[in-house]
């Protein structure tokens, strides 16, 4: 009688999974380190790892429908002579016109003003479509210049200072040949088809001394009318945002790592920067030490796709919220309904991420002018106008449940957390005991 | 002529009033006194006037300027003239690092010596030293010109597009994907016309040699790699 050996069911290493293999091979046959647009994908402590408590003895709840609920902000209060009003605690992101298509801009702009909100330019400066159709509009201004200019810096509703951003704190920005049309060329004064790479510093200014001088400049040249924020990524989120305060911002934005990018190398989104979750607590702490919690507007972004989330980052202490990759979402982009186009391009709705390509189906990240029609902007306009409502009333829900009459008033106490490293980094107990790990003697 | 003494009025007030002029103003002399430093000084002017501004400057005089011409009788701090569109700025002294950054148009004299990143990311203006200038100059430079009659320091150039590049003197090094280039006729008409306009003088088109993109990094290939 032979002796056979059973067989074992055959068994791949944890840390050879399927995509770290398909990487290996990936960088083997190209020699290039792979770019792709979105934020980190990892799963990281985030918003679904807390929880509301809701109203109990202690606390009465309102009448959901008939008693208010309040939700509007206003920005820049500090030093701008014009602050900005929004009826809902949710902005869209900068984005730019390069990246998105001119029919994806106008998108945002007419759902972000029915909405009652803001939109946000991005490296490549601000277009008629966009201006036209948001009411209220923050101009970006980053490194690259990109179409800078005066006449538009005043004719922007608020200024934001690019810092960082989440995606890729430290990095600079890039976009491949392939987007950059006659018209996205002549906007960044660069020869049409080259890479055009956005430097990760600004060229006239290092640091926060210089940048309180710079600051000075822009309110100078827009005669003190327009808010200023300083966009940061999450890095270092308490020195950060007291060096912007220090610097002059009239609010401050910090970006998680879960916020996107049009194209960026996957090692720096996945590896360069902290949860959006745990830059929260240590950005309101530098504005509560410095006694400019309120005073200067905390704008939080990086992975915010529900009214939840919203209610959450609220409740950790932001003034406002914002949204990029869900906006882009809501207007139609990595929609099933174009499964075989994507599967065309080797993926799959609602994993496409090769925005730097230029050849995205929904003609949202594209600068193809066929492509680009797809988009109805009226259409996706009012989508995303439904999607900032819904939102909103999601958090008004929460808001409610817990006894508050403007979302502002959610407060830590509101929350508890699912896993000690959420209680660690939210600074709220674990669920069912009082334990915030990092707290007192733990 | 118009007067502003920044020792008696508020740095806010002189911007201000000069934000207020506009094409049509016969109020086109202007001088201000005692700068003494300041910083934003006559940034963001938007009409033709011509600013005499009587000493030093810090950050970013004249910044994002359009129309005016503006001249400091003195040395000037970073970034002056910062993101020009139009007109003409003159620094009699010297100038120190960025000056002329992202400037679109227009046109950046300085007298003296500029230092580094001099003419950084320009898009389109024309920037003229008398003297030298620093290291990393021209970096990511687009377009405009750039024309020095002293000596380069180090990295001349580095990373830059189609910005065009003089420089009379030696040139400590030059950056990445920057070279030298054969100066034709079409570039010695173009320096001419600068230098013309520049109010400058004591030296011919054909005693600079010209430096720009080699186009190798345009688009990204990984066997290129270490130029970066």
């Amino acid at each position: 009688m032979s002796y056979h050996n059973p067989p074992t069911t055959p068994r791949k290493a944890a840390a050879f999974d399927d995509y770290a293999l398909s990487e290996i091979r990936r960088a083997a046959t190209t020699g290039i380190y792979d770019i792709r647009g979105g934020g980190a994908k990892r799963k990281v402590p985030h918003f679904d790892d807390l929880l509301f408590l809701g109203a109990s003895m202690s606390r009465y709840p309102l009448e959901g429908y008939r008693e208010k609920c309040s939700t509007n902000v206003v920005i820049g209060t500090r030093f701008a002579k014009k602050p900005i009003e929004l009826k809902i605690p949710i902005t869209i992101a900068g984005m730019s016109f390069g990246s998105l298509s001119a029919n994806a801009k106008e998108a945002l702009g007419r759902g972000a003003t029915i909405a009652g909100t803001s939109t946000t330019t991005g490296d490549g400066g601000m277009t008629p479509e966009e201006r036209g159709q948001s009411q209220t509009l923050v101009y970006q201004y980053l490194p690259s210049r990109y179409g800078m200019n005066p006449d538009d810096l005043r004719k922007a509703d608020a200024i934001e200072v690019v810092v960082g951003q989440g995606a890729k704190p430290g990095g600079g920005g890039m976009l491949l040949g392939q987007k950059i049309s006659d018209r996205v060329a002549e906007m960044r004064t660069l020869p049409k088809g080259i890479d055009q790479r956005s430097a990760c510093r600004h060229p006239d200014w290092t640091g926060p001394d210089d940048l309180e001088i710079k600051i000075l400049e822009l309110r100078e040249i827009t005669d003190w009318e327009k808010p200023i924020y300083i966009k940061v990524g999450g890095a270092r989120p308490y020195y950060d945002v007291a060096l912007a305060v220090k610097a002059g911002a009239d609010a401050v934005v910090v970006d998680g790592m879960q916020g996107g990018t049009a194209a960026t190398q996957e090692v720096f989104i996945e590896h360069v920067g902290q949860p959006t979750l745990a830059c929260i607590r240590p950005a309101v702490q530098a504005l509560q030490d410095l006694g400019m919690h309120r005073k200067v507007q905390l704008i939080v972004s990086g992975g915010i796709r529900n009214g939840a989330d919203v209610a959450k980052a609220l409740a950790l202490g932001a003034d406002a919220v914002s949204v990029g990759t869900a906006a882009l979402i809501a207007l139609g982009d990595n929609d099933p309904a174009l499964e075989s186009e994507y599967n065309k391009l080797h993926t799959t709705a609602g994993a496409y991420d090769d925005w730097h390509e230029g050849r995205d189906p929904a003609g949202i990240t594209t600068q193809d002018p066929e492509l680009s029609r797809r988009l109805d902007p009226v259409l996706a306009g009012r989508r995303l106008a439904n999607y900032l409502k819904v939102m909103t009333l999601e958090a008004q829900t929460i808001a409610r449940a817990c006894g508050h009459n403007h979302v502002h008033n959610l407060t830590p106490e509101d929350l508890c957390a699912l896993t000690i490293e959420a209680a660690a980094m939210a600074r709220v107990p674990l669920a069912g005991t009082g334990w915030i790990p990092g707290q007192g003697n733990f | 002529m118009r007067t502003i003494d920044l020792a008696s009025t508020s740095l806010r007030e002189m911007n201000e009033l000069l934000h207020k002029q506009n094409a049509g103003t016969n109020e086109t002399q202007w001088e201000i006194l005692n700068p003494k430093g300041r910083h934003a000084v006559a940034v963001g002017v938007d009409a033709p006037l011509n600013i005499d501004i009587k000493g030093s400057v810090g950050y970013y005089v004249a910044g994002m300027n359009k129309q005016a011409n503006v001249t400091v009788h003195g040395s000037a701090g970073p970034g002056a003239a910062e993101n020009m569109m139009s007109g003409k700025v003159v620094v009699k002294g010297d100038v120190s690092q960025y000056a002329g950054a992202t400037g679109r148009g227009g046109m950046l004299v300085v007298e003296g010596n500029a230092s580094s990143r001099c003419g950084i990311s320009m898009k389109g203006i024309d920037i003229v030293v008398k003297g030298n200038i620093g290291h990393m100059s021209a970096f990511m430079a687009q377009t405009g010109n750039l024309v020095v009659f002293g000596d380069a320091g180090d990295a001349l150039g580095d990373s830059i597009y189609e910005a065009r590049l003089f420089v009379r003197g030696s040139v400590k090094s030059l950056g990445a994907d920057c070279i030298e280039k054969e100066m034709r006729d079409e570039h010695l008409e173009i320096i001419d016309g600068i230098l013309k306009r520049s109010g400058l003088n004591g030296v011919k088109p054909k005693d600079f040699r010209r430096y720009g993109s080699a186009r190798k990094l345009y688009n990204f290939n990984i066997d290129n790699a270490d130029a970066y």
